[in-house]
């Protein structure tokens, strides 16, 4: 590592590559759509069955100049339908562990501050709502509840982003408010408020993340695996609607591997980059990681 | 048994353990009775739509919603309905399948269960033991670095969903290479029993999904057996036993890896859920007879009783498991049996 780098705990080299890796699915997401016509994500916008550059399908058609990534059986682009689907995709996570995080620092702080019957009551909640698998109740929740759109499946899985969150920050805070500078705070007549966020935020910070990036990948795990199932919103493309899609129309077995392969491999790039980034924060959190 | 070895059980910690199992089954049920009742939709209407569809038309189309009505139950107050729902879960009664009509759904269960259960278990145990021998490996000081280097490649698929590991490797092994059969739990040509051809067939169906499962959560316990044994390495008693002069294989074994394990229970606790979740997509992409796939097909078909039955059979397995995770922990932390006489 660079002598530079390993000054500051926070550029490690894991951190960096992870944040790297998802700030270009954000990029091709958000600058893709001015460098390439999304209409093309609309069914019979586009030639069916196409293969990428430089394959040839099972007809022996090979591919357009227009469609480098093909097409699938409903004539829709598979660039178009990825630059609109990872976003989409990012946005119901992030919408989620943003909740999540936001629920669970306020209970968190509450439970471990306030202590008592406050303390007690959150921490049976988040036992036990930790133990429901989301994707369970909310398979029950978007069957009966019909077709939903992105912020409602975002709202939706936020309801079970919280405790984990919730329960880190309370064993966190419990354990930093014996420490000697808190108590010194104390002593020297900082008010609570003061010592949450003046004292005890700045050294939360790296489990804050850590929790944030977790509850990210759980979020985004639970939204692929209900869109894989046919749940989740299905008026807008999601890289899960896209797979769910391909599995219906048994692209596997039509050997259309462009189809489930390019947003498969899509999400685990997604996820890749955010286990990078949470290695690189234990490694803020824990300076015993970073010899190895 | 003696008074005595009573008194060693930590009562209190078993108590709160099977209480919060308790209240977790119990909230889940109440979500799964809830939530349909939140939505528009009306379960005899859309029985009644599914029976118009059928039949082209419904004669007294106003008498048979009520009759429908009654026959959920929806006529009577909702508390009734709630009480009455509570003590149906106890008896497993979920009523009755419409897309496999006149199942019970209990029968359907029954028959998915012990697919999802045996995939769950042989994939978890593989994945622990695999995870956990590996990361021993990584934090260790003595492993070559060819093999970290092997190891630590093959953990970046971590926190991957196996649903995407099992669409690759269904392509690769099963419509690419040949090697393995592409979706079921057996053949078609063998006979459900005790017979080698069965028996043959079940495992041939099951590498694939129980690979799928095994190649992305392995990296987790791995992850946590190398941070582990890293903080374990520099305590004292372990270079005392290195200056004792013990085998370097004796120390990570007994010295190391039994004290790490503790806390690798503790999470598995909290992974059990993601777990099964993942299990369940696994099941529904490999078209495997467990409850993933009875979830997929009752999905499609819009059968509500049973996503509701099989979705709260899958939480109570999850409760259940976690409890049964609690109860071991004791039994391998002797710190956990209480303090006699601590407030």
């Amino acid at each position: 590592m660079m002598a530079g780098l390993a000054q500051s705990p926070w550029l490690n080299r894991k951190l960096v590559s992870g944040a790297g890796i998802l700030a270009a699915i954000l990029l091709f997401g958000l600058f893709g759509r001015f460098f390439w016509d999304t209409d093309l994500v609309f069914i019979g916008s586009a030639p069916v069955n196409l293969p990428p550059l430089g394959f040839e399908n099972m007809r022996g058609q090979l591919s357009a100049a227009g469609h480098p990534l093909g097409t699938q059986s409903d004539g829709r682009d598979m660039l178009a339908l990825m630059i609109v689907g990872a976003p989409n995709t990012l946005l119901i996570g992030a919408i989620a562990s943003v909740i999540g995080i936001t629920i669970g620092t306020v209970l968190g702080f509450s439970a471990g501050f306030i202590g008592g019957w406050v303390d007690a009551v959150i921490r049976v909640i988040s036992d036990v709502m930790i133990t429901i698998p989301p994707l369970l109740v909310l398979i029950v929740f978007q069957t009966s509840l019909g077709e939903i759109g992105i912020f409602t499946m975002g709202l939706l899985l936020s309801t079970f982003m919280w405790q984990s969150p919730t329960r880190l920050i309370r064993a966190q805070v419990l354990a930093m408010r014996e420490q000697g500078y808190v108590r010194m705070a104390r002593l020297s007549g900082a008010s609570t408020r003061d010592i949450m966020f003046r004292e005890l935020m700045p050294n939360l910070l790296p489990y804050l993340f850590g929790s944030f990036i977790a509850i990210a990948t759980t979020a985004i795990v639970t939204a692929v695996g209900l869109e894989v199932l046919g749940l989740g919103p299905q008026r807008v493309p999601t890289l899960g609607r896209v797979i769910y899609e391909s599995i219906e129309s048994a692209a596997l077995l039509k050997n259309m591997w462009w189809w489930w392969g390019i947003p498969t491999l899509m999400l685990a790039t997604i996820f890749i980059g955010l286990l990078l980034i949470n290695l690189g924060l234990d490694q803020v959190s824990n300076p015993r990681l970073r010899k190895v | 048994m003696r008074p005595s070895r009573w008194s060693a059980i930590p009562w209190a910690y078993l108590g709160s353990r099977l209480g919060t199992c308790v209240l977790t089954i119990l909230i889940a049920a109440t979500l799964v009775w809830l939530i349909p009742r939140l939505s528009p939709i009306d379960p005899a209407e859309a029985m009644l739509g599914r029976m118009a569809a059928s039949a082209g038309f419904v004669e007294d189309a106003d008498a048979t919603l009520a009759v429908l009505r009654a026959q959920y139950g929806l006529d009577q107050p909702l508390v009734t309905q709630y009480l009455l729902y509570l003590g149906s879960l106890a008896r497993f009664d979920f009523g009755i399948s419409v897309a496999s009509f006149p199942t019970p759904v209990s029968q359907l269960i029954a028959a998915a269960l012990p697919w999802t259960l045996g995939l769950m278990l042989v994939s978890i145990i593989l994945s622990f033991v695999i995870g956990n021998a590996a990361g021993a490996f990584l934090a260790w000081d003595k492993t070559p670095r060819a093999a970290k280097l092997a190891l630590s490649s093959g953990m970046i698929f971590t926190s991957v969903p196996p649903i995407l590991s099992g669409l690759l490797l269904m392509w690769l092994f099963a419509t690419q290479l040949d090697w393995l059969p592409l979706s079921g739990s057996y053949g078609v040509d063998v006979t459900p029993g005790l017979n080698w051809e069965f028996i043959f067939s079940v495992v041939k169906h099951g590498m694939l999904p129980t690979l799928s499962i095994v190649i992305v959560s392995f990296g987790f316990w791995a992850l946590g057996m190398r941070g582990l044994v890293t903080t374990v390495q520099s305590e004292d008693y372990v270079r005392l036993a290195n200056v004792k002069g013990l085998g370097p294989r004796y120390i990570l074994y007994r010295y190391m890896v039994r004290n790490a394990i503790l806390p690798q229970v503790t999470a598995f606790a909290l992974k059990i859920g993601l777990l099964v979740s993942g299990q369940i997509l696994v099941e529904s992409i490999f078209s495997y007879n467990g409850m993933g796939k009875l979830l997929y097909d009752a999905i499609l078909d819009k059968d509500f009783a049973v996503i509701q039955g099989a979705s709260y059979i899958v939480i109570l397995m999850t409760a259940v498991s976690v409890l049964i995770v609690d109860l071991i922990y004791p039994l391998i932390d002797p710190r956990i049996r209480p303090a006699r006489g601590a407030p």
